[in-house]
């Protein structure tokens, strides 16, 4: 089977300190890859780099054979195709919440309003946000606010959704609302690349993990057996890290 | 005060006002279209242009309209270009008014998230799609107190272009006191004159502003 994703051997440096360094990977059609590792270990770049916001010095991406890598005119027909949600939303705040869905695809996709407003009005209820097609975004949680950015990505019918650590920035019960989203996303066969921090989430949605650390890919494997026993000494101590000695003292009681 | 001269020239200030206002809001729209060309070079980095129009807004904000417009009637034929009065006024006014106008739009630009301009390349719109829809219609709401500054400060302005013997109501003015010497009655007409023609911007200018506030954008992030 050939890839959808192809990133072969990509480097990228900020200001003479390089935070990809070479990094390989393929995403096949319909496959969740999740990205874990420290912070700084160049997750996020790594997912910009594949959209284009952040050019790199040197490799190659493919997405279906293309090469996409060369910065040419037409960079935004190729972001049609790769869909990405920031942990800031970035939800326009000057606009309705269907406006915010609608102009993607009318604007660069060209496709008719009201077909598309139909298609919204359907993933909003999948999501549950079927009342909130004309609220301003200032008026909505950031777990709806989130809810509503996956939809407008999704409405682009993207060839592979980067999601980019899309819960940091939400209160703990509202990160399951999201997360839920993504896993119903993840069944409908949407080929994804995650950067989380949420493991357990990783751990269930997961088709494949890579264990990201500085700036290489360290260790990648299924989830069951990344998590449980994960084969390089720095990915279990990474793991360790999300799990805490308990601090109580157990007091004994007499009676 | 002698309330008949004063009525018997208010049709002269009638002229003059409209004058002042024609070659004003021609100039003012032009210096719109000149500023946003010219913000927009700098917020993209346009290559080589940035810095050319660089330039241009440092001399344009540092040298007086008066000069300007010196310059354009008086410097430009002798080397051959003739421009008529009306042509120097409205070319004079957009040449200082873009500079202010491209600072005002540059204000508003710089003052929306700058991960806006990244979420509207995400979703594969072109460059002047995420201008058109995304970052303009922001920028606006910050930007429109200063733009409208301008628009008054420019009107104003438009009292150099009696030395272009254009009949503005400055030179209506200058004229009738000169020939006649009723300074008070023609400083009344005049003060009037100009506080009816700028009234109506500043009031536009305050219900715009509290149209803006109220919409309130820029807190997107809170939760």
């Amino acid at each position: 089977m050939e890839a959808m994703l192809r990133v072969e051997d990509i480097r990228k440096s900020f200001d003479g300190t390089e935070v990809l360094k070479g990094v390989s990977l393929e995403i096949y059609e319909g496959e969740v890859v999740v990205i874990i590792g420290p912070s700084g270990c160049g997750k996020s770049t790594l997912l910009r780099c594949i959209n284009g916001l952040e050019t790199i010095d040197s490799g190659k991406i493919l997405l279906r054979d293309q090469v996409i890598s060369e910065k040419k005119k037409d960079q935004h027909l190729i972001r049609q195709k790769i869909g990405m949600v920031f942990q800031s939303y970035d939800l326009f705040p000057h606009m309705k919440v269907m406006d915010n869905l609608l102009l993607g695809p009318t604007k660069a996709l060209k496709r008719p309003a009201e077909q598309v407003r139909e298609e919204a009005m359907e993933m909003l209820k999948r999501v549950g946000l079927y009342d909130k097609a004309e609220a301003l975004p200032r008026t909505l949680s950031g777990g709806q606010k989130q809810r509503v950015a996956l939809v407008r990505a999704m409405l682009m019918h993207p060839d592979v959704l980067l999601l980019d650590e899309i819960t940091a920035a939400l209160d703990p019960e509202m990160v399951s609302e999201v997360l839920n989203v993504v896993i119903d996303l993840a069944e409908q066969g949407i080929t994804m690349a995650i950067v989380t921090h949420e493991m357990r989430f990783a751990e269930a949605v997961a088709d494949r993990v890579l264990f990201l650390e500085q700036g290489t890919i360290v260790e990648e494997g299924e989830p069951e057996t990344f998590f449980r026993e994960p084969r390089t000494e720095r990915a279990r101590q990474f793991l360790q890290s999300f799990t805490y000695a308990s601090a109580r003292k157990t007091v004994k009681r007499k009676g | 005060m002698d309330w008949s001269f004063v009525l018997a020239h208010v049709q002269d200030f009638l002229a003059g006002a409209w004058v002042t206002l024609r070659f004003g809001l021609y100039g003012i729209g032009c210096s719109l279209v000149l500023g946003l060309v010219c913000c927009l070079v700098r917020f993209f980095r346009v290559p080589l242009l940035k810095s050319l129009v660089h330039v241009y807004i440092e001399v344009a904000r540092n040298t007086p309209l008066l000069i300007q417009l010196f310059f354009l009637y008086a410097g430009l034929p002798r080397a051959g270009i003739r421009l008529s009065a009306e042509a120097c006024a409205v070319i004079g006014l957009t040449f200082l008014g873009g500079a202010y106008m491209a600072e005002a739009f540059r204000s508003g630009l710089e003052s929306v998230d700058r991960f806006q301009r990244e979420a509207g390349e995400c979703l594969g719109l072109t460059w002047g799609q995420n201008v058109r829809y995304v970052l303009l219609p922001q920028a606006m709401a910050t930007a429109s107190p200063a733009l409208f500054a301008n628009i008054i400060f420019l009107l104003k302005e438009t009292s150099v272009f009696s030395v272009l013997a254009l009949m503005d109501l400055m030179n209506v003015a200058d004229t009738l006191r000169t020939s006649g010497g009723r300074t008070i009655e023609v400083l009344f007409l005049l003060v009037v004159a100009y506080v009816a023609l700028l009234l109506p911007v500043s009031l536009a200018a305050t219900f715009t502003e509290r149209r803006l506030k109220y919409a309130g954008f820029g807190d997107q992030r809170s939760v």
